[in-house]
């Protein structure tokens, strides 16, 4: 019997005014698979992320989420997800300890304090567990938004340029748990990202945006070899460029 | 358990919120002063002024207590508005509504959470300027009984429903719409008749005062102060528009809320 993909994307398009910012895209995200959404600034990465997550309603198309129909849908399956981003923060008065509790309480998370002593094992956390979050180091910030990510362990985990402003150092350790948690729970990972290295690393599938369109959806693998290039940042700026569609063209 | 339309109540979602703001109350000292400091302010003006004029005029020596009445009556209405809108704010400052929003917590459950913190907020501000007015005026609003109890929950209605409102609005608007939060409420402060007696203001006018649920509170207030009167009649007028306004206070909230899903705006709440 074939299994459901744990989500789902249906010609979406995503217009404010006359800018479509989302312009009929598709694709399915198999159960346990993880994927990147790749493309510049605009390309409507965010906004797919955001009516995955219930966040902002499709102009028009659907999304479904391990069987629910999103918006319409969503509080069957938000306990199920979770949702990383450095555009949005935890409250800075809060200690971690404290942010950590708040949430894992939404979440209704079984041993609560047990779970954070986890995470805090997981995520070299224990040394500022009881500091104030806006008093943390740019990296210490981003380990707790991702202790927070993964607080429910979620099947479904969406994450926006989760290394973005972090050192080279943070940025691998930070992939380094990523992987690990998601080879050990089997969540779908969904990762929108400008980081090559990153996405070379961490992800099976490539999906490539530009301006609200897919432009190429492979393996990176695959990408490398269709392209002729040596890396996958090669790759991003043909797309970006337009050089994919010319070298189409002229085949 | 299927819940399509969000609308369960979950005890342990409400309660981890109220948490969250415990947290940051405890964490912030000038947060706390700043809820006792206008409240104490207010009495000490109202409360001179009234000694003044009580020396001056029989009127008011025969009604003592109206004015400091009325500005603890106001100030129930105004922060408890403000406690509301203010836990709502933090969100917004902290940039955390998009963590909130992508949480299972259900809209009713976080104005749930939000009305249980503005009665928090109140009665840390509004309890000690009570004391305050029994040591300096001889005040003691706590000798009204049933009464105040009637007072306060037809106020504290009210100020819910302005704070949901406002809510409602800085979720599809942001930011900018920042300064309702704090001014607002004062519109309502000459036509509900806080110091004066509606027949004070133009007949055309009283219409629309009696078209709001403070003005039959504070109207209730002066018949018991003045004439030792408890008019219920009052009260159940004034409860029966709050339950109107309240309810369209949610409406207005979660249609914003599903306005601000279409428009995107809970992906750019910050600063």
């Amino acid at each position: 019997m074939p299994v459901e993909p744990a989500v789902t994307v249906d010609q979406l398009v995503k217009t404010y005014g006359a800018t479509r910012a989302v312009d009929g895209i598709s694709f399915a995200l198999a159960a346990g698979s993880i994927t990147a959404l790749l493309g510049g600034n605009g390309a409507g990465k965010t906004t797919t992320i955001a009516m995955i997550l219930g966040l902002v309603m499709p102009t028009s198309g659907g999304v479904r989420v391990l069987g629910a129909e999103m918006p319409r849908q969503r509080y069957q399956v938000l306990h199920r997800m979770n949702f990383e981003s450095p555009y949005i923060d935890m409250p800075h008065r809060l200690t971690v300890r404290q942010n950590l509790t708040v949430f894992g309480r939404l979440y209704a998370v079984a041993d609560l304090a047990g779970r954070i002593a986890d995470l805090a094992a997981q995520l070299d956390l224990a040394e500022f567990l009881d500091r104030p979050s806006g008093k943390l180091s740019a990296g210490q910030k981003t380990r707790v938004a991702l202790a927070k990510a993964l607080i429910n362990q979620p099947d479904v985990l969406l994450l926006d340029e989760p290394t973005a402003s972090l050192d080279p150092d943070t940025a691998d350790w930070v992939r380094e748990r990523l992987e690990r948690f998601r080879k050990r729970h089997g969540a779908t990972v969904l990762l929108a990202s400008h980081n090559m290295a990153e996405v070379e690393r961490l992800c099976e599938r490539v999906i490539m945006m530009k301006r609200g369109r897919i432009e190429d959806d492979d393996t990176p693998a695959r990408l490398l070899t269709r392209y002729g290039r040596q890396t996958l940042e090669e790759v991003f700026l043909d797309v970006a460029r337009g050089r994919g569609e010319a070298r189409e063209a002229a085949q | 358990m299927s819940d399509t339309f969000g609308l369960t109540l979950a005890p342990h979602r409400v309660g981890a919120m109220v948490l969250r703001y415990i947290y940051l109350l405890r964490s912030s000292w000038p947060r706390i002063l700043e809820l006792v400091y206008w409240p104490t302010m207010q009495l000490f003006v109202w409360g001179f002024l009234q000694l003044y004029i009580s020396q001056n005029a029989g009127f008011f020596a025969r009604a003592g207590g109206v004015f400091i009445g009325a500005v603890l009556l106001w100030d129930i209405l105004f922060r408890g508005q403000l406690g509301f809108s203010v836990s709502f704010l933090e969100e917004m400052w902290a940039r955390n509504l998009g963590n909130l929003m992508i949480s299972p917590l259900r809209p009713i459950e976080f104005v749930a959470a939000l009305m249980i913190m503005s009665i928090v907020r109140l009665a840390i501000g509004m309890v000690p300027v009570t004391l305050l007015a029994i040591a300096f005026f001889g005040f003691n609003i706590y000798s009204l009984g049933f009464a105040l109890a009637a007072f306060f929950a037809n106020l504290i209605l009210t100020s819910w429903s302005v704070g949901i409102l406002v809510s409602g609005v800085l979720l599809r608007n942001g930011m900018g719409a920042e300064s309702l939060a704090w001014t607002l409420m004062f519109v309502l402060m000459p036509l509900t008749c806080v110091y004066y007696p509606v027949a004070t203001l133009p007949s055309w006018l009283q219409v629309v005062a009696w078209s709001l649920p403070p003005t039959y509170v504070f109207e209730g207030m002066r018949a018991l102060v003045i004439s030792h009167e408890f008019r219920a009649d009052l009260m159940l007028q004034a409860c029966a528009l709050n339950a109107v306004y309240f309810s369209a206070a949610v409406v207005s909230f979660l249609q914003l809320l599903k306005s601000a899903r279409r428009q995107g705006s809970l992906m750019q709440s910050g600063e």
